[in-house]
């Protein structure tokens, strides 16, 4: 039986942190993650967790706090955001390459510069090639139930990753909305105890982590992480169905709608998506046979499950809340075509970077970015592929 | 935009606490059974500086997670952001603007760039330092919105605020009444 409450996207995070209660939290604040650690902090101190709650002075630190306590047998946790998540980069590939299951939590926002605290993927889609799973959330709720599947899927036993789950920063992480909690044994019996089959401190059989990868070495190890990655899809599909049995909220590695029989289709992520569909419903009502996609899963990228479902499109709108610099288009756009490529019909695509550094997105917007799609679908020209939305001065947009 | 939807924006300056009313409110209307968003617009961190917060109160769960352009009411917790800011940009005609001053309607609506609706306000500073002893112009101002708005049944709003402050303060239940006494108040005092 779930618990209607009202929590916001960090308080939502943290209570399914209390719920699972970690061995270690290895924390240091940045905005707009700190809450996180701040309600964690408090559970501490009123008993209701029996972590190992360590203040390290760095996000480096952190991570690597957490790194040594997964090896030595734990299950560990952090949060963070923005320059802490990428002063964390080089040990999120210790992390995953030692195929350390930890769980760290990534209220999203912008990187410098200017220097920003609001949100966009930068952060996030920075450490994409970092070997992290991620997985991103439209709203609290999905906020909560992303982080109570992320601990059973990243330590299934072929796959072992490290796991990113990501929330969309102040838009999601310091919004109060309704949410429905399970209980905390209900929690605790899905997410069940950590019980890995090696580590560090394992006195029968000790293990060895992080050694030096000599050439003749090294790249299998690569590949095994890599055909870890590729086991991650099914693992987070079976902790998906598990959970939908046990609390009744569907997840998969995507979510569709209204795309059974659309011409014009978006391709986004996280809160945006919600805004989406209300553009959606507008258009549909109007005979416009609009659908999105909205992505889940980024690590692994389910790359032939999306070109499935975007085959029958005309026209298809990649947006991009994060500004690769790649003078071609964004991360999200990259992937989307790529996994596109070898369809025999495919639709027309474009990318539209959008809403950096807390750019506000709008239904409006949705339905602008849709006009221009029904352009494409009847011309069959895409005009200019790698766009930009939202800018202050309307005439500076692709229309 | 659904019928059964009411959005509030809220104007403030860092530290006054428009976050916090915008917090209470979406407490007070979940309570009452709806679906609520509450979320801050912060720019410069820094207190003193303008600061936006939001409500959306429906009986069905909004997906939309944009800031809310076209208002029915706003609520303005600092009055001297009607000169630096377009406080009623967006805001419904027919809605209304409750203002935190002592001052009458009538001699604020000159500030409020030709805004044609119902303008309201009500001395929170007042109020709250009457039954709280110190400035706290959330709790009036938060009731005031419930009596202009009726986002929430103004009677059930009472109850289940008094639920609240009593688990709020279970260890101070002396600041249970002056908090019910702001709010009876202010929801006499709202005037137009």
């Amino acid at each position: 039986m779930s618990i209607r409450d009202r929590l916001s996207g960090n308080e939502a995070i943290a209570t399914a942190m209390r719920q699972i209660n970690p061995d270690v939290f290895a924390m240091f604040p940045i905005t707009p993650s700190t809450e996180i650690p701040q309600y964690f902090a408090q559970y501490v101190a009123d008993g209701r967790v029996d972590t190992e709650f360590i203040c390290v002075e760095s996000e480096h630190s952190s991570m690597s706090a957490c790194i040594g306590a997964e090896a030595a047998g734990c299950r560990a946790i952090t949060a963070t955001s923005s320059a802490g998540l990428s002063f964390m980069n080089e040990v999120l590939y210790v992390a995953a390459s030692c195929r350390l299951p930890i769980v760290l939590a990534v209220a999203c926002r912008a990187l410098t510069g200017p220097i920003n605290i609001n949100h966009d993927y930068s952060d996030s889609m920075a450490e994409r090639d970092s070997g992290f799973i991620q997985i991103y959330a439209e709203n609290n709720q999905e906020a909560y139930d992303n982080y109570l599947q992320a601990h059973r899927i990243g330590e299934t036993p072929d796959v072992r990753l490290p796991v990113m789950i990501c929330e969309d920063g102040f838009i999601t992480s310091h919004a109060l909305e309704n949410i429905e909690l399970e209980s905390d044994e209900a929690v605790r019996a899905f997410v069940g105890e950590y019980h890995p089959e090696n580590y560090l401190l394992k006195s029968e059989n000790p293990l060895a982590v992080g050694p030096y990868g000599t050439s003749p070495y090294y790249m299998e190890a690569r590949v095994a992480q890599a055909e870890a990655m590729k086991n991650a899809k099914r693992a987070i599909l079976d902790v998906a169905a598990d959970f939908e049995k046990t609390f009744g909220r569907k997840y998969g590695l995507f979510e569709p709608y209204r795309l059974e029989d659309a011409e014009v289709a978006l391709v986004l992520m996280g809160s945006s998506a919600g805004t989406a569909r209300a553009a959606v419903d507008e258009l549909r009502e109007q005979g416009v046979r609009a659908g999105l996609i909205k992505v889940r899963v980024f690590r692994p990228f389910p790359a032939e499950e999306l070109a499935e479902a975007l085959k029958d499109c005309k026209a298809v709108a990649v947006l991009d809340k994060s500004e690769g610099f790649s003078a071609c288009g964004g991360p999200l756009f990259a992937e989307t075509a790529a996994a596109c490529v070898n369809l025999d019909r495919r639709p027309k695509m474009v990318d539209i970077v959008y809403g950096l550094g807390g750019r506000d997105f709008t239904v409006d917007q949705a339905k602008r970015v849709f006009a221009r799609l029904e352009k494409i679908a009847a011309t069959g020209e895409t005009g200019p592929v790698y766009t930009h939305m939202g800018q202050r001065d309307l005439r500076e947009e692709v229309q | 935009m659904s019928k059964t939807m009411t959005e509030i924006r809220w104007h403030g300056r860092g530290g006054q606490g428009a976050k916090t009313a915008s917090l209470l409110l979406a407490d007070a209307a979940f309570m009452s059974g709806k679906f609520v968003q509450s979320f801050p617009e912060y720019g410069p961190e820094r207190s003193g500086a303008p600061i936006t917060a939001y409500n959306r109160i429906s009986d069905e769960r909004c997906s939309i997670h944009s800031n809310i352009y076209d208002p029915d009411y706003v609520a303005v917790v600092d009055e001297t952001l009607l000169e630096s800011v377009d406080v009623t940009a967006g805001l419904s005609p027919e809605g209304a603007i409750i203002i935190n001053s002592a001052k009458e309607p009538g001699a604020l609506r000159p500030l409020l760039r030709g805004y044609a609706g119902r303008v309201y306000t009500i001395d929170a500073g007042t109020i709250s330092r009457k039954h709280l002893g110190a400035y706290f112009p959330n709790t009036p101002m938060l009731a005031a919105v419930v009596a202009v708005s009726k986002c929430v049944d103004p009677e059930d709003f009472l109850k289940d605020m008094e639920t609240s402050y009593r688990h709020k303060f279970a260890s101070k239940p002396q600041l249970v009444q002056g908090n019910l006494d702001c709010l009876v108040e202010a929801m006499k005092e709202v005037k137009e």
